[in-house]
């Protein structure tokens, strides 16, 4: 929320000197309201004004930085609490936690299989981020060399969890570069957490039950000079999570509320790892910037990662594919061809079904804007003028000897102009993707 | 900080008891929602959301992953439909009748009628029954099943934009409820609930399907839909305040990812646990975004549903 030239004016001096550049001091504040000037270029600005204007001018939710190098993740820095306002930017972290008391080979064993954690859909490459390594063993000794093990296993960032200083003290020192998560300062162990992370600048996370502990513990931290922070109001159960995230989010960015202006980080509660999945479905939708599991099962995590991409999608723009001609397995001179959209979710749906039909394929994506077939069609961006235009500028008579296209079902009406245009066989296909592998295998089987 | 809202989901009520003037043993109400999805802090959610299991009037082409739990009974309508509610703990029971298609088995409309009062006989539970799709012969069918049921306060669907006249008037003269289906177009759905209370039709027995589309394929069109409607029923809109119905399972079974093998597909995991998680996913974020009503296959995907739902009813009062 950027302040006014007013609202910043109020809090200068006054004194109309010059010496900032502009000739008053409303000049100077109308130029930073603008972003055109920086407060330190006036002298006479004093301490409280200047608190007052760097806080107003922050963000709601700061962002607050975990991991280095390629395995940096930002968090927070939202500024909606609905995605339909706007948008909602960094995408929930997902972190795996690992136990100190598993032994070395079994330990390096598990990181290996996280660090295979990735996943292909539509195109889309989805990752995971996080390893959390938490103190089970009570032991800094232990912790401090399982979280050796992780470190040395993986590239991906680490966090970890102890409410010990000297465990966090002993882990963090040889993995500080690599600016880990650190789990977590309590009302007991707060002044210790912060001296432990201090000088590494690592992301600490604040954990006190109830939000009125959480906001006067958070401002103890803040007071005392930390603030890249993480919250956790360790809500006990998922409904108080719901309950919890969304004060906290509401908070910050409609009142501004300080203490509250930090990503916040959900651990499941459920045994059961399929139960452990919905729940964090919850925590994706309701405003976690780092959900951490227990369960590594592909099956359950592929769901929960594509609901991840898309809540995090920009409600504004319409995701599209390239324009052109896509290959579907290895067509040759004879494979079909089909036209669809550029809209990506008409495009994968149609792709996804001539690859189910097992006929290498070529798809011609129109650039439709990213409207589907239906919505194109009657915006008149994929008549059969525009289809036929984009036929000739990607060659596919070159592609294949053959003459037919496969039209979708629902623009049947433009077979007749479509073949007048292009000399081709215009095939009309089934309405929706789902019937296409049927249809595939009675046409070209 | 509590939001204070004026306005509140409407209540539609389900089925009826012999007292009532129908057969039903138990019956639901759905809605009434003063707050946002589960924020029991600040307002009411008088009931929960319930989970309807699909039955169908003509053998399914499910694979297998569903096959396997429904093969014994699909052929008898009544049996599936006891099995979804004895055994899996169906709320109640979404029969699609897809039998009746001019383009597939073109069943009549007595055998449509004969199949809903099976069902009834078979289960206590509230019912919900929908056409297959093509609008002349759905207008023919339903008004025989509306007729056919009068009284027992079913759901029927589907109203659609340009076809809602004839299942509007077959609902009010026969007591039942109507789903009001649009294309994930909030303006659309709006209009039409406008369209439908202006035959007179009480706001309270009108449920919205805003057409979901599938995890990965265009959910998040849903959820902003949903969000968005609960948003204008909170502050008073009355054509927006309907309860919701979302076709999970129909969603999910059609996807890619419920239906590849994991030979094909090694890194995407084992199918029947993906598929399971596809559709428990799907239906944990429409619980966040407001859905009431959640129509879905998979016995554990249905299991799974419910044990999110009892989660998120418990209070969370400051
Ligand atoms: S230097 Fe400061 S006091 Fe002087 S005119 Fe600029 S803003 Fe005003």
């Amino acid at each position: 929320m950027a302040l006014t030239g007013l609202e910043i004016y109020k809090q200068l001096p006054k004194k109309n000197c010059g010496e900032c550049g502009p000739p008053t001091c409303l000049a100077f504040a109308m130029a930073l309201a603008g972003g055109k000037a920086s407060l330190d270029s006036c002298p006479y600005v004093s301490d409280a004004a200047r608190a007052a204007l760097d806080s107003a001018a922050a963000p709601p939710i700061a962002k607050v930085v975990v991991g280095s190098g390629d395995t940096v993740i930002e968090l927070g820095d939202e500024t909606e609490l609905f995605r339909h306002d706007k948008k909602f930017y960094h995408e929930t972290a997902v972190a795996f936690l690992v136990s100190d008391t598993l032994g070395e080979a079994e330990l390096s064993d598990k990181v290996a299989e996280i660090n295979q954690l990735a996943f292909h859909r539509v195109g889309l490459e989805y990752r995971i981020q996080m390893v959390a390594i938490k103190n089970d063993s009570g032991n800094p000794e232990t912790f401090k060399n399982a979280v050796q093990t992780v470190a040395s296993n993986t590239g991906l960032a680490l966090a970890l969890i102890s409410e010990n200083p000297e465990a966090i003290s002993q882990a963090l020192g040889p993995v500080a570069s690599r600016k880990p998560l650190v789990s977590a300062a309590t009302e007991a162990n707060w002044e210790q957490m912060v001296a432990a992370v201090k000088d590494s600048g690592c992301a600490l996370a604040v954990k006190a039950a109830g939000l009125d502990n959480l906001a006067a513990l958070v401002e103890k931290i803040t007071g005392a000079g930390y603030k890249q922070l993480v919250l956790d109001p360790m809500p006990d159960s998922v409904s108080r999570a719901v309950a919890d995230f969304t004060q906290i989010r509401r908070l910050a960015i409609k009142k501004k509320f300080r203490p509250f202006g930090y990503p916040l980080i959900a651990f499941t509660q459920a045994e059961d790892p399929l139960e452990e999945v919905t729940e964090a479905a919850a925590y994706v939708a309701k405003y976690a910037s780092v959900v951490v599991l227990k369960t590594t099962d592909r099956a359950a995590l592929l769901p929960l990662l594509t609901l991840r991409q898309n809540i995090y999608t920009d409600p504004q723009v319409p995701i599209q594919v390239e324009e052109g001609i896509h290959e579907v397995g290895t067509p040759n001179e004879n494979s079909p061809v089909y036209v669809t959209t550029n809209f990506s979710l008409t495009y994968y749906s149609v792709e996804g079904e001539v690859e189910g039909s097992r006929i290498p394929s070529h798809i011609i994506s129109v650039n439709t804007d990213g409207l589907s077939v239906m919505t194109s069609y009657a915006d008149g961006k994929f008549e059969a003028e525009k289809i036929a235009e984009t036929m000739k500028k990607y060659g596919i008579e070159a592609k294949v000897k053959h003459r037919n296209i496969v039209i979708p079902g629902g623009v049947a009406v433009i077979k007749g102009k479509l073949e007048e245009l292009t000399g081709w066989k215009v095939i009309v296909g089934p309405r929706e993707a789902s019937g296409i592998a049927a249809f595939a295998k009675s046409q070209f089987a | 900080m509590k939001e204070k809202n004026t306005g509140r989901v409407a209540e539609v009520s389900l089925g009826a008891t012999t007292a009532e003037g129908g057969t039903r043993t138990t019956t639901i109400v759905v809605g009434g929602d003063t707050a946002l999805p589960f924020h029991h802090f600040e307002g009411e959610v008088p009931h929960r959301p319930v989970v309807a299991m699909e039955v169908q009037d003509i053998v399914p082409s499910w694979p297998e992953h569903l096959g396997k739990y429904f093969r014994d009974v699909w052929d008898k309508p009544g049996e599936w439909a006891r099995k979804g509610v004895d055994v899996y703990g169906a709320d109640l029971i979404y029969l699609k009748l897809d039998g009746i298609d001019p383009e597939g088995a073109n069943r009549s409309a007595a055998d449509a009628v004969a199949v809903v009062k099976e069902v009834l006989q078979a289960v206590g539970v509230p019912l919900i029954v929908v056409g297959c799709g093509n609008t002349e012969k759905d207008n023919e069918v339903m008004e025989a099943v509306a007729e056919a049921a009068a009284g027992e306060k079913l759901l029927l669907g589907n109203a659609e934009q340009d076809n809602y006249r004839t299942l509007t008037a077959a609902c009010l003269g026969n007591g039942h409820s109507i789903i009001a289906r649009s294309p994930l177009d909030i303006n659309i759905c709006k209009q039409l609930n406008i369209l439908i209370t202006e035959m007179n039709m009480p706001g309270n027995r009108i449920v919205i399907d805003p057409s979901i589309g599938g995890l990965g394929y265009g959910i998040e069109y849903a959820y902003s839909i949903m969000e968005r409607s609960r948003i204008g029923a909170l502050q008073g809109d009355k054509m927006l305040s309907m309860p919701i119905l979302c076709t999970v399972g129909y969603e999910c079974w059609r996807a890619k990812e419920a239906n590849s093998p994991e030979e094909e597909v090694p890194e995407w995991g084992t199918q029947e646990t993906r598929a399971i998680m596809w559709e428990a996913t799907a239906a944990s974020a429409m619980l966040q975004t407001g859905a009431h009503i959640l129509l879905m296959r998979h016995p554990q995907a249905v299991a799974l549903t419910r044990k999110a739902i009892d989660r998120l009813m418990q209070p969370n009062n400051y």
